[in-house]
């Protein structure tokens, strides 16, 4: 068992041997994982490969749940103390998209490798890594791998885990592909929807809004982006897709407009929200067009302090594996921890690129570096070092 | 015994065998040893893709295989240095038997893996599979181990597992149909019941390899089964659907070549074993044709079928198996 922070930051290196070691292992999963589709409420295939990995690996309780997360769990010494480690499982390409994954010298090419594909693959390749290494936790070690987390899917796996699991959870490590450095400790407020114009197919042209739902939603964006917005609290309203209309010369009866609003204050979400309910009924009423709010997905501001130990023993054990840490708040899976009260962050692995397209790549050889990351933070967390009384 | 009997005695489905640990239990019983063989010529895009698959899941994880060889006929880009990077023992084709000289095509690399590899079963997979797994290789490996009178398994591919009762074709590609199983229904019918004939991945016991010759060429497969048939009748055969396999796409006049290529190693072979009586001369010209503008041109190809003799008869070979000489 290794003892105080300091033998943590003296093995890290050994650690990284470790990994690296396992590098074939790593990259079978990786092409595995990858090259089954896993698109948000699609996943459970993939989630079934990840689970008899872990049964293979001798991992107790390799099961799965009503909303299709899978776990894994590596039994600690101390039966009362649990470690949950999470990588979402699904992607944003449709299972009509070609997976194919190109393995070459340093990159692996291909859709969803960094985002999460590589996350799972650590995962899976975890047990074997900590075998290797002849660590054994004190703690349960949960690997779960969580469904249902982008977009519409609203967190909802980690959510109804996290909600209904009877295991008392110390901290939790979120794991995402990139980028290494990549330290979040907290969640921003947010709150993500979509707002759809529909405007009917006898619709009298001579009134305002002769060109369709297209200007309309077009309307709606010009309010938008008058919304004042301070820089302190940093606040932003990201426009992330617009889709309306069917082809050249017909006037458009839908549109529908993608958005996410962020900001480090509650009460600036809330006044945001109110400006753009105000621009939607005003656009609403002089259009006579049907323009409807859906807000399907919120995050609470919160998390841990950046001096909380997690944070602080994250931070040095980056160091001292050379990666330089960032800081950077986020709206994925760390949101349901800062929700449940769990102290948490997210670790990126790799560098990469291409994030969400086709050509999607992961750099080979930092994944090791990665890998020693997440391992000296576990056991960091496993030796005590990261509870806030100490 | 009939071919209806064959197919439902010796045709398999991959997932028949998904208890690899089983598959490893019964190999290292038998005392076997495994060769890999991936033949390769420019395909720096796939390769590193399959060294990973196979060592670390036959290998690492699974001790099914105990060589992993890349055999290459002088690749211009990164084939050998990504291949050797993940793993895999990597050979120039001409660098083997260096005294008997060096000839161009696949069937060179598969003859000389026969030299150069240690196993008593040697697995055959091209290296342009897209979507290369496991089954690829444990699928054609396991009739082998369970079946000790089977001793070539050939694969098919795109049987989908859960099946109706509506009768679906079933076959091979676009040379397959057109050129060998009407061959085949010609000549040797019983060899129709192999479903891909053409198909590149194969494993095949060592004492049938070392006797059969090996056209260096697109004969190389078609040549086997006729031999193979030939000397053990198709009780020796096996086949495996291996599921989906995705690959490159040949144009129509690449298939030409390997069409003509095909027909000459099968006359040879016809005449060899003594179906066809007299072997005709045979023009080794492949004549295709184009248009520039409003003109026609004849393009010539020269398509010479040569054989390797079977590296029984190969006294270095010989040597290094510690056979008589």
């Amino acid at each position: 068992m290794v003892k105080g922070i300091g033998q943590i930051l003296a093995e890290l290196q050994r650690f990284r041997d470790a990994a690296g070691k396992t590098k074939e292992s790593l990259l079978a999963n990786l092409v595995m994982i990858g090259e089954i589709p896993a698109p948000t409420f699609g996943e459970s295939e993939r989630v079934r490969f990840v689970q008899d990995r872990f049964s293979e690996s001798g991992l107790q309780n390799s099961s799965s749940d009503e909303v299709g997360n899978g776990f894994g769990i590596l039994p600690g010494k101390d039966r009362a103390k649990n470690i949950l480690v999470v990588a979402h499982a699904d992607t944003v390409f449709s299972e009509k998209v070609d997976h194919t994954i190109t393995v070459e010298t340093e990159r692996v090419v291909g859709p969803g490798v960094a985002d999460n594909s590589i996350s799972l693959a650590a995962l899976a390749t975890l047990p074997m890594i900590l075998d290797h290494l002849g660590l054994e936790l004190d703690s349960n070690l949960i690997l779960m791998v969580n469904s249902r987390s982008l977009g519409r899917g609203n967190l909802e796996g980690l959510r109804f885990f996290l909600k209904n699991n009877q295991m008392p959870i110390r901290a939790g490590v979120c794991v995402e592909g990139v980028e290494l450095g990549r330290l979040t400790i907290g969640s921003f407020g947010m709150l993500r929807g979509e707002i759809t114009c529909q405007v009917s197919d006898q619709y009298d042209w001579t009134r305002f809004g002769t060109s369709g739902a297209i200007v309309t939603i077009n309307e709606i964006i010009n309010r938008l982006v008058e919304i004042p917005l301070p820089r302190r609290p940093k606040t932003s309203i990201v426009l992330g897709s617009i889709e309306g209309g069917t082809s050249f010369n017909t006037v458009a009866t839908r549109a529908t407009l993608r958005f996410e609003i962020r900001s480090e204050s509650e009460e600036l979400l809330a006044d945001v929200r109110q400006h753009l309910e105000d621009a939607i009924a005003e656009v609403s009423s002089a259009s006579g067009a049907d323009v409807t709010l859906d807000i399907f997905a919120r995050r609470k501001k919160g998390g841990i302090l950046s001096s909380h130990p997690l944070a602080r023993h994250s931070r040095s054990i980056m160091k001292e594996l050379g990666v330089e840490p960032r800081l950077s708040p986020s709206a994925s899976e760390i949101s349901a921890f800062v929700d449940g009260d769990i102290p948490a962050v997210t670790l990126g692995l790799t560098e990469g690129g291409q994030i969400r397209q086709l050509k999607e790549f992961i750099r080979i050889d930092p994944v090791f570096t990665g890998i020693a990351q997440l391992v000296g933070v576990l056991l960091a967390i496993d030796g005590g070092y990261c509870d806030e009384h100490e | 015994m009939n071919m209806n009997e064959w197919l439902h005695s010796n045709t398999f489905h991959f997932s028949k065998f998904w208890d690899i640990k089983h598959l490893v239990r019964e190999k290292e019983k038998q005392g076997l040893k495994i060769s890999l063989c991936i033949p390769t010529l420019n395909e720096e895009k796939t390769i590193g893709k399959e060294v990973v698959i196979f060592k670390s899941e036959l290998m690492d994880r699974y001790p099914l295989l105990d060589e992993i060889a890349v055999i290459d006929s002088g690749s211009k880009d990164r084939t050998l240095e990504v291949a050797a990077n993940f793993g895999a023992d990597v050979y120039l084709s001409a660098e083997i038997l260096p005294e008997i000289g060096e000839k161009k095509g696949k069937g060179e690399n598969l003859w000389k893996a026969i030299y150069q590899l240690d196993g008593d079963i040697i697995v055959y997979v091209d290296a342009d599979i897209k979507n290369i797994h496991p089954r690829f290789v444990y699928g054609l490996l396991a009739p082998l181990i369970y079946r000790p009178e089977i001793q070539y398994v050939k694969a098919f591919y795109d049987r989908p597992l859960a099946v109706s009762d509506v009768i679906r074709p079933s076959g091979g590609g676009r040379v397959t149909e057109i050129l060998v199983r009407p061959l085949f229904s010609l000549f040797f019918p019983e060899l129709t019941a192999i479903i891909q004939p053409l198909s590149g991945e194969y494993a095949v016991r060592r004492e049938v390899l070392e006797a059969i010759s090996f056209p260096i060429g697109y004969g190389v497969e078609t040549s086997h089964l006729i031999d193979v048939y030939h000397r053990c009748g198709m009780q020796a055969f096996g086949q495996t659907d291996l599921g989906r396999r995705v690959h490159r796409n040949q144009p129509t006049r690449d298939l030409g070549k390997m069409s003509f290529g095909i027909l000459q190693t099968f006359l040879q072979r016809a005449h060899a074993v003594g179906v066809l009586q007299e072997a005709p001369q045979l023009n080794m010209i492949l004549r295709q044709f184009q248009a520039v503008e409003d003109e026609y041109e004849q393009i010539e190809i020269e398509i010479h079928e040569e054989e390797r003799r079977p590296m029984i008869d190969i006294p270095a070979y010989r040597a290094k198996r510690g056979l008589s000489s």
